[in-house]
């Protein structure tokens, strides 16, 4: 099994698809979508019925803390912002697939989740060893599970047991297919398909190679400039179009 | 994990004799069960796990399975197989008959002969290569000693035992939030004793107590067992080993020390740079560390230890970069059949070059075809020799060189190119600034054969220095050119 792990896809379709045609290539077998499927981005129709597709062909797709918008503006984030936006591109039948949708899954040895494990509806970000080592322990009960991948905090990331009692973090190089023997038990976020934030513009997913024991993660270009253009003429916030941009 | 029956059957292996039984593995050799060939003899280590043995144990192994499946070249026994660690763990790989630099240098001990310098540059060069080479595969190797090092006849080194060593590319499973010292006391750099791993240059500075070692038959930092004694490398310097055999030259021992530095800044910054000076003795730079012939005294050490008591330790730099940013940096310098302005624009690209790369040593090369002749050969030799370094050190004056070593090399061949190249490979150059042998515009002739060939094949960046054509008899020119195509 080669498992394609995209999250944050943020209605960016160009960076969906270069993610997936890249998984592809690479003999991908099956896929995993963590949730923050519409959201910032321009093509929240496109996107769910992308996603809706893959469901048919038998991917995973969880839900995320964007994906119930909603026809007003609830607060002030720039999320918010786009959610009265995003509601009137989609259908009521969209949105009623995305509210559908499960807060985890578990996949043979593999727990997914959009935020963190011990509390998948409250949308924690898994910034440090220490939210990480929750998580983990939260799955405790099942010995199975080695695998725990996540998205939501928009940054690659890979946390493991070292030598000592305590999770240590590590950041991967992109194209590296780093060896994740099922001895020890295995924690990442896979960062983010359609909106970058750690200052590269490319998209970001992970492939889990369950056979060899590896995982690789990947950075993608598309044409991140066409996408930002497109969000300036659908007026949406100036600032998310930027950020595409500049990948922060 | 009791031990494996000679002639039983493991994973497809049929296990042959037991060769070595040590504190951490069993290590049989082993044929293929069902009689098949294989391409090269094998071995298979068993790594002893215990009751009450650490996690390290099991971690350690895990380290040199995931690497001897990635890591290339002549210098690391290839990979066959690896045992599940549920089951029977084992990594299956090439046995390559040798002698370990721990039974070489035990030879000299029993005989009670010291190591011949000329040996000492011969196998500490070879070593260097082979720590290079794992560092230019982001790999740093952190558990360097005597008997890790497999001497082969045809004095190639091969490394061993990597469980302890560092890929910059994959999570560093030996890490802990509480650092400590990981490796084997002796050989371990200062940097290691207070927990950092992943710098190159802790490979530098075992090599620089290995060939103390074979310099003098005694290790520099004696066999620590305590904590206070392993920090003793923060501040001490060791006896120079000139006081321990005065024959030894001061090069050797500016080399020696140098690699010994307790900053690792102050070491040679990468691997290469030590097999460079190992092989070309004349060209080292000496100071007042190989002069010495007397152990420093108390205020220096007092002073040192003051210093390292405040030290700060900066996390590792990737080992590729930290090659890359210290590069050997090789002019090739024309000797004649060149005009003033492309030796002009040679010198500026050098400067420019080094500029941007402080630490990084420039040597400057050219070859002189071979064809002295006859009674007056020696003498001729000497003299066209002198002629160029005198030529050299004229060209060079303008360079900025602080922070810079500097160094000479009249390579005498028929064939430019070739004896190029194999300069640069043999000293793991990674930057080859060359120009282009020109006659006015007819520059074409000459790119075209002895330069572009250099190019395709050089193992490493080449910047081609030519000199500024006009701008409308260039493009006659190649308009000319595509005529003809």
């Amino acid at each position: 099994m080669k498992l394609a792990l995209l999250s944050d896809l943020h209605a960016n379709l160009p960076a969906l698809e270069a993610c997936l045609a890249d998984a592809h290539a690479r003999g991908a077998t099956h896929h995993a979508i963590l949730g923050d499927i519409v959201g910032y981005g321009p093509h929240p129709a496109q996107v769910v019925e992308r996603c809706r597709s893959l469901q048919e062909a038998g991917a995973i797709i969880l839900r995320g803390n964007h994906d119930q918008p909603t026809s007003s503006p609830t607060g002030h984030s720039w999320g918010d912002l786009t959610t009265a936006w995003t509601y009137q591109q989609l259908s009521e039948q969209q949105r009623d697939w995305l509210s559908s949708l499960p807060l985890t899954a578990t996949l043979q040895s593999i727990f997914l989740v959009h935020a963190t494990a011990e509390a998948p509806a409250k949308w924690h970000y898994e910034l440090d060893e220490l939210m990480a080592e929750r998580s983990l322990l939260a799955l405790s009960h099942d010995p199975e599970i080695r695998y725990v991948f996540g998205g939501h905090v928009h940054h690659q990331s890979l946390y493991y047991q070292g030598n000592g009692r305590r999770l240590m973090q590590f950041t991967p190089r992109a194209g590296v297919a780093i060896p994740v023997s099922p001895h020890r038990r295995w924690l990442a976020t896979v960062g983010s398909v359609g909106q970058p934030r750690d200052g590269d513009t490319r998209a970001n997913y992970a492939l889990l190679d369950v056979m060899a024991k590896t995982l690789t993660f990947h950075r993608i270009s598309y044409d991140h400039r066409r996408v930002a253009q497109e969000m300036r003429a659908f007026d949406l916030p100036k600032v998310l179009a930027d950020r595409l941009e500049r990948g922060r | 994990m009791s031990r494996l029956e000679q002639g039983s059957e493991l994973d497809g292996f049929r296990i042959g004799p037991l060769i070595h039984a040590g504190a951490m593995a069993r290590i049989y050799q082993i044929s293929y069960a069902d009689g098949r060939e294989s391409l090269f003899p094998m071995v298979m280590k068993v790594p002893l796990m215990r009751e009450g043995d650490g996690a390290e144990n099991i971690v350690s192994f895990e380290i040199e399975h995931q690497l001897l499946q990635v890591l290339q070249g002549p210098h690391v026994p290839r990979f066959v197989a690896a045992g599940d660690l549920d089951r029977v763990p084992y990594l299956a790989m090439e046995y390559l008959q040798g002698l370990t630099v721990d039974a070489w240098l035990k030879k000299f001990k029993e005989s009670r002969q010291g190591v011949s310098v000329e040996a000492i540059t011969r196998i500490g060069a070879a070593l260097a290569q082979a720590v290079h080479s794992l560092h230019q595969q982001n790999v740093c190797h952190l558990d360097l000693k005597p008997a890790n090092a497999l001497l082969l006849n045809d004095e190639r080194i091969v490394l061993l035992d990597v469980g302890l060593s560092c890929h910059a590319d994959y999570p560093d499973l030996m890490a802990e939030e509480f650092r400590k010292a990981v490796g084997s006391p002796a050989w371990i750099a200062p940097e290691q004793v207070v927990g950092v791993r992943g710098d190159p240059r802790s490979d530098v500075f075992a090599i620089g107590v290995m060939l103390y070692e074979m310099a003098t038959g005694e290790l520099p930092f004696g066999f620590p067992v305590t904590q206070g004694g392993l920090r003793q490398r923060l501040w001490m310097s060791p006896r120079p080993p000139r006081a321990w055999r005065a024959d030894l030259p001061e090069w050797l021992q500016e080399i020696i020390l140098r690699c010994l530095e307790p900053q690792a800044e102050q070491r040679y910054p990468s691997a290469a740079h030590v097999m460079f000076d190992l092989r070309h003795p004349d060209q080292v730079r000496i100071t007042e560390r190989g002069k010495q012939l007397r152990g420093r005294g108390f205020w220096w050490h007092f002073k040192r230890w003051i210093r390292a008591a405040g030290m700060a330790y900066q996390p590792s730099p990737l080992p590729t970069q930290q090659i890359n940013e210290v590069p050997i940096v090789m002019v090739a310098l024309p000797h004649d059949d060149i005009s003033d302005s492309v030796m002009i624009a040679l010198r500026q690209a050098t400067a420019r070059s080094l500029g941007t790369r402080p630490g990084a040593r420039l040597a400057i090369v050219t070859v002189v075809s071979g064809s002295v002749s006859g009674s007056d050969k020696e003498r001729s030799e000497t003299w066209l020799i002198r002629h160029h370094l005198a030529a050299f050190k004229k060209w060079a004056e303008s360079i900025d060189l602080a922070g810079h070593q500097i160094s000479f090399h009249v390579l005498e061949s028929g064939d430019v190119a070739q004896a190029l190249l194999r300069y640069a490979e043999g000293n793991k150059v990674s930057l080859i600034i060359m120009g282009a042998a020109t006659r006015g515009l007819s520059m074409q002739r000459f790119v075209a054969t002895v330069p572009i060939k250099r190019v395709m094949h050089a193992p490493c960046t080449v910047i081609l220095v030519k000199e500024t054509t006009p701008f409308d008899a260039w493009s006659s020119q190649s308009e000319q050119d595509l005529r003809k195509e």
